[in-house]
């Protein structure tokens, strides 16, 4: 049977126009076309990927317009890479859709929130299958206002508007960047098809600033999509939204397109070293930074937020060292275990009905599904052995390790050692010890614990297939000449001492003797409170760039009003008085002029008025008096 | 014998002064119409009296005559049609009541 890729984001599609027109009429059964529509696209998503994976690549496009004889196309492809993302997407899109069935449940806007999630689906997928920049920038803009939709879907509450508006306005900084890179890697290399960005076009041009700033310009657009630093701060915030978009969108699937899109032109990066160290630099201080931030968050949302920036900040770091392969790896297996964290998170929230990791603890054994597949997350996102976390995190590793930039490595090592300890911290607070809640959690029903299940057998077991068990046939699929893979046991002993020490820590401090994290926060009271509030990256943001930003829209709105607004109205009351004097002249020299002449009319034929009787007999008196007039004249001549 | 031309100039002339008088003067249409006959047959007269006068071409005058007479037919029959339809839509048929040319 032939495939249709195509079909895979117009199934979404369909399913958002329709719930838009009829989710009024089908209510609760909406959920199920969004089901349906996404279970669809991934049946064929799998069908297309299995071609893929026997060798046959989809490029189907036709020309969209055509500039200074260039044609600019519009079509779908799919090379290993997007057929990864596309496992990805339509995958644990359809989980966290089922998902949102329980979640969402006796929600306002129920029908709403699935379109939405239809809508970002087909976006996403359209982003995902793109063949050009162009086309992929179209894409990109859309899944941002689902994102934002979706951050604000209750908007209602204020921080939830604020959100969204902050993580809309963020992404736009990046998105300008992104556009003006198109545009200048347009003027320097005459293409952007995906397909022609070889290592030979870019040396052709190796050496162009042009390049280099263009380059610089797309990876700002990453930077923004990707929640990296100094744009980290909105993804946060977007924790205001529902649990399975922060999920879907702000963990596993958008917020990865920024790293798809730098893995995307990995030969442009690859080829400008320059802007590859920028890139690894930026990733390497977002992991750390983020995982920082991550230690002392008492959201249990926050928590998963910044690990998740930390986490894209390490793929970033991978593309930056030259690991393609190793950062669309771990995308791969984050999408994984990050969906099922935050999903688990989901559950929680939904038992417990708080957030706050103070109000949980004990949970063990009211949640058990939930208890155990956040454990196996927990443990792949550690990086601890056989899970997928570690797999590809370690490719990671690895690839910084063997590059020259034996910093990044270490500070790599430190970020993963924290991340171990957050996670276990995060893990341990909301699970084990008393329980500290003032309600009585409950499991969550089937719809959310059979898509958990699914996950954690994925987080489980996803990381093998880039394992040297397999020969590292993951790195192989994508890369399109194979690298020499192999691993590296210095690297892997220390990886694996990290985790542990991570996870022994948080044990220490959380299971053991729960006084000493507050002991410790006091000693090193400056670190506590710089992460607690992390570094203070938002106040400084509002302090300089927002207060700035105010106060340029202040003084333009000033000038708005005061000289535009006034200039305006000054010729409005300048015309009004002009056209007082038109009228004046209107009413008494024109219209007198038309008066006069109809009244000296009216005088004169009032005159003339006497002659016409209306009696024929005079009338008849005058036609003979006439006559005798005549008579008389001839006679006397 | 024959009549002196002078008289009967002088008495078609009188006889066309009572027709005009009676043009001038009456109020009833049927009266107006009956004036004119008397002053067209006043001028009958003239053209006969001339013709039998003045011997240049003794038929011409009387030729003149039956025109006229027959116009004159002509005139009552349609001048009287007016009339009737004067009186059918305005009820009246004393000239001065009519006076729809000054409205």
């Amino acid at each position: 049977m032939v495939t249709h890729p195509i079909l895979i984001p117009l199934f979404p599609l369909a399913s958002f126009i329709v719930i838009t027109f009829f989710g009024k009429w089908f209510k609760e059964k909406s959920a199920w076309i969004a089901i349906l529509a996404s279970a669809a696209s991934c049946f064929i998503s799998l069908k297309a990927i299995a071609q893929v994976i026997h060798g046959t690549t989809f490029y189907q496009s036709f020309v969209w317009l055509t500039i200074n004889q260039i044609p600019l196309e519009f079509g779908i492809s799919i090379d290993p890479l997007a057929a990864m993302m596309l496992f990805v997407v339509t995958f644990v899109g359809t989980l966290i859709v089922i998902y949102s069935t329980g979640y969402m449940h006796d929600d306002l806007r129920y029908p709403r929130f699935f379109a939405y999630l239809s809508l970002f689906l087909f976006s996403m997928l359209g982003l995902v299958l793109s063949s050009t920049l162009v086309q992929m920038y179209l894409f990109w803009e859309l899944v941002g206002l689902c994102s934002y939709f979706l951050i604000g879907f209750w908007f209602e509450k204020k921080s939830a508007a604020e959100a969204g508006r902050k993580a809309f306005i963020t992404n736009r900084i990046g998105d300008i960047g992104f556009f003006l890179g198109i545009a200048t890697f347009f003027y320097a290399t005459r293409t952007v098809r995906f397909a022609d960005i070889q290592p030979e076009l870019i040396h052709a041009h190796a050496g162009s600033l042009v390049l280099s700033i263009s380059a610089l310009l797309l990876f700002c657009g990453a930077v923004g999509k990707s929640a990296q630093f100094p744009l980290h701060v909105w993804l946060p915030d977007a924790m205001e939204g529902p649990t399975p978009v922060s999920a879907l969108i702000h963990a596993a699937t958008m917020v990865a397109a920024g790293i798809y899109l730098v893995a995307r032109l990995f030969p442009l990066f690859h080829a400008l070293p320059h802007v590859s160290e920028v890139v690894a630099v930026i990733g390497t201080i977002t992991a750390f930074g983020a995982a920082f931030f991550a230690l002392t968050q008492l959201d249990i949302k926050k928590v998963l937020a910044y690990s998740t920036i930390s986490q894209l900040g390490y793929m970033m770091a991978a593309l930056g060292v030259g690991g393609m392969t190793a950062g669309a790896f771990h995308l791969m297996t984050h999408a994984f275990f990050k969906a099922l964290l935050f999903l688990g998170a989901g559950s929680v929230i939904h038992g417990t009905g708080v957030q706050d990791m103070r109000e949980m603890g004990g949970l063990r054994k009211s949640m058990p599904i939930t208890f155990w597949t956040f454990a196996v997350a927990t443990v792949a996102i550690a990086g601890i052995p056989p899970l997928s976390g570690f797999w590809s995190k370690d490719e990671i590793l690895t690839s910084a390790f063997e590059s020259d930039h034996l910093i990044i490595f270490w500070i790599l090592i430190m970020t993963a050692a924290m991340t171990s300890f957050y996670m276990f911290r995060l893990f341990f607070l909301t699970f084990f010890g008393k329980t500290r809640s003032h309600s009585h959690p409950h499991e969550s029903p089937l719809v959310m614990t059979i898509p958990l299940s699914i996950l954690a057998i994925g987080s489980a077991v996803i990381g093998l297939p880039g394992s040297p068990w397999m020969h590292h046939w993951f790195q192989n699929f994508l890369s399109t000449h194979p690298e020499e893979l192999h691993m590296n046991s210095f690297v892997m002993t220390i990886s694996i001492a990290t985790s542990v020490f991570g996870l022994a820590a948080a044990f220490m401090f959380y299971i053991i003797n729960p006084a000493i994290p507050e002991r410790f926060a006091k000693k090193n009271w400056f670190l506590y409170a710089a992460s607690q509030n992390k570094l203070w990256i938002d106040e400084i943001y509002q302090a300089t760039f927002i207060r700035w930003f105010k106060q340029i829209a202040n003084i333009a709105f000033k000038f708005d009003a005061e000289v535009v607004d006034r200039t305006v109205n000054e010729v409005g009351l300048k015309t009004v008085l002009v056209s007082r004097i038109k009228n004046w002249v209107d009413q008494y020299i024109v219209d007198g002029l038309v008066n006069l002449t109809g009244w000296l009319t009216r005088k004169i034929s009032a005159v003339l008025r006497l002659f016409q009787t209306g009696y024929i007999h005079n009338y008849l008196f005058v036609l003979l008096l006439g006559i005798l007039i005549i008579v008389y004249s001839i006679l006397n001549t | 014998m024959s009549i002196p031309l002078t008289h009967l100039l002088v008495f078609t002339t009188l006889l066309f002064l009572v027709g005009l008088y009676g043009v001038l003067t009456r109020r009833n249409a049927v009266g107006i119409l009956i004036s004119i006959e008397i002053m067209l047959n006043a001028v009958n007269i003239n053209f006969v009296a001339f013709g039998s006068t003045l011997k240049t071409s003794p038929d011409l005058g009387q030729v003149f005559v039956i025109f006229i007479i027959v116009l004159a037919a002509a005139t009552a029959a349609v001048g009287l049609a007016i009339v009737l339809a004067i009186y059918r839509n305005q009820k009246t048929i004393y000239m001065d009541e009519i006076d729809l040319l000054k409205w």
